[in-house]
């Protein structure tokens, strides 16, 4: 006999966190793509201030990305860069503009950043089990982040968003002159190009496993949260039985 | 389960169709010459942010000796190769003047001995390429700034551009650059005659190069003929200020 759990409905993304999302996904998708075509101009990666044919590279990837997945398809650097830096803009204005309002509303105090109780070994590696199971939470715990999700936020809001734009800033030469300090803490503008590629690796990395959580999470559900804010509580265990 | 597939099966056609409108529809985009023109308002927006953080000028970076490049790259035009440039080439560059005209008060013609003998830095300076790569080299050249207070501007003056004596990859178009003002009296910004101790070679700009250090590579205008102090940049080639501004890039290469 199975007794049918009253549908629960809860308002999980405010208005400003569905906007940013959004643009910040539709940025970050069209910077990955023009990213890759400058990248192709010079498919090589240097430590250090220099960097240039005559130089060893730790990196080379031979005749660069395919055009499936630069911006634009053909080979075009200046226009490349024409959508890089105006996206850059957009991503910038978008993410001071989150920030700005999470910190004002408690978003990051409230949803994002991990509780004391949450970080011990314990708690931490109960999740890592829960997460190699690919099981869907249910229940109550469905309602708020997860300790490894909250730290996968913490890691792509606080460090690596900062460290892509920091790094794209050291490669300015303009810039370097306002700002030189950030080439002694990046090592350099080659340094700092194959941090900017690191992190843009990072970052593809966090939206696969972004991708895949969701799909586990329930798609449907999951994507219609972010565009209307409404959530459907996956039924499961009722409160005190759930997982921290 | 029926549903669970009708819901796949809606987000991987939704997420086919937006996929391939967001690359079939970025390629139109890119080729329109509106779209390109909204996007370059962040170079406006670039230049106008990194000019008001420029407080004071500071200068470019400054290296070591030890940090020179072994091999300095040479890119873009590495010899003008015309009958008029071989020439100059072959009189030991003794027939060779710079022209500094346009909206001065006293126009001058200079040879390198007269550049030579002008104010002069030496700077080790970092060289980045638009397309990814840097190179560190030592420069020795003329200081713009005073040789401008020299031949007098005009109240209306803007602009330097510099006209060179290469046609890049041998087109019908000469190569030319420019910047304004407040570059053209950054300590910096100098007209180089000599790399790493030695007079420029061919493919570095012989017999003198601008050196300009806080933007890129295509900037740094070789083979230099004539600079001409000027108040607008859409009479020369198709408008855009330089040789490859003309073609898509940023005029303002501070990034």
């Amino acid at each position: 006999m199975i007794t049918q759990q009253p549908r629960e409905v809860i308002y999980r993304h405010t208005r400003i966190v569905r906007i940013a999302h959004w643009i910040n996904a539709l940025c970050f998708l069209l910077l990955l793509m023009s990213g890759l075509q400058i990248f192709n101009a010079h498919p090589h990666l240097y430590w250090g201030q220099a960097g240039a044919n005559f130089d060893t590279p730790w990196l080379t990837i031979p005749g660069g990305f395919p055009g499936l997945l630069t911006l634009p398809s053909y080979h075009d650097l200046a226009t490349g860069r024409n959508w890089h830096f105006f996206l850059a803009w957009c991503l910038v204005i978008n993410g001071i503009t989150y920030v700005v309002f999470s910190l004002i509303n408690r978003h990051f105090a409230r949803d994002i950043l991990p509780k004391r109780q949450e970080l011990t070994p314990g708690h931490l590696w109960e999740e890592v089990v829960h997460h190699a199971q690919f099981k869907r939470i249910t229940g109550p715990a469905a309602k708020r982040y997860n300790t490894l999700q909250k730290l996968a936020y913490v890691t792509v809001i606080f460090v690596l968003f900062p460290l892509i734009v920091l790094t794209g800033l050291t490669m300015s030469p303009g810039f370097n002159a306002i700002a030189p300090f950030l080439l002694d803490i990046f090592g350099g503008r080659q340094s700092a190009r194959s941090l900017h590629f690191i992190a843009a690796n990072l970052l593809v990395a966090f939206l696969i496993i972004h991708l895949v959580e969701v799909v586990i999470a329930g798609a449907w559900n999951e994507i219609r949260s972010m565009i209307t804010g409404r959530f459907v509580v996956p039924p499961g265990p009722i409160a005190g039985e759930d997982v921290q | 389960m029926k549903d669970f597939l009708t819901r796949r099966k809606l987000l991987t056609t939704g997420a086919i169709t937006l996929g391939g409108l967001a690359l079939s529809g970025c390629d139109p985009l890119s080729r329109s010459p509106d779209f390109r023109s909204f996007l370059k308002n962040g170079e406006g927006l670039t230049m106008a942010a990194q000019r008001t953080l420029m407080v004071g000028q500071p200068l470019a970076r400054e290296f070591s000796e030890r940090d020179i490049s072994r091999v300095f790259k040479a890119n873009g035009t590495k010899d003008p190769n015309t009958a008029e440039y071989k020439a100059l080439v072959g009189g030991g560059f003794s027939a060779w003047r710079l022209r500094v005209d346009g909206l001065v008060e006293r126009p001058q013609s200079l040879s390198l001995a007269d550049l030579r003998a002008l104010p002069s830095r030496t700077q080790i300076t970092r060289h980045d390429c638009v397309e990814g790569w840097s190179a560190i080299g030592k420069w020795q050249g003329a200081q713009l700034g005073p040789l401008l207070q020299t031949v007098g501007l005009k109240p209306n003056a803007r602009f330097a551009v510099m006209h060179c004596a290469d046609n890049y990859g041998g087109g019908a178009d000469m190569y030319y650059e420019s910047i304004d003002l407040i570059d053209g009296f950054h300590p910096q910004t100098i007209l180089a005659y000599s790399l790493n101790g030695r007079p420029l070679e061919i493919s570095h700009g012989a017999p003198l190069r601008l050196r300009v250090e806080r933007q890129l590579g295509y900037k740094q205008a070789k083979y230099l003929m004539r600079i001409e102090i000027v108040e607008r940049l859409d009479g020369f080639g198709r408008g855009k200020g330089g040789y490859w501004e003309d073609r898509g890039y940023e005029w303002y290469a501070g990034i």
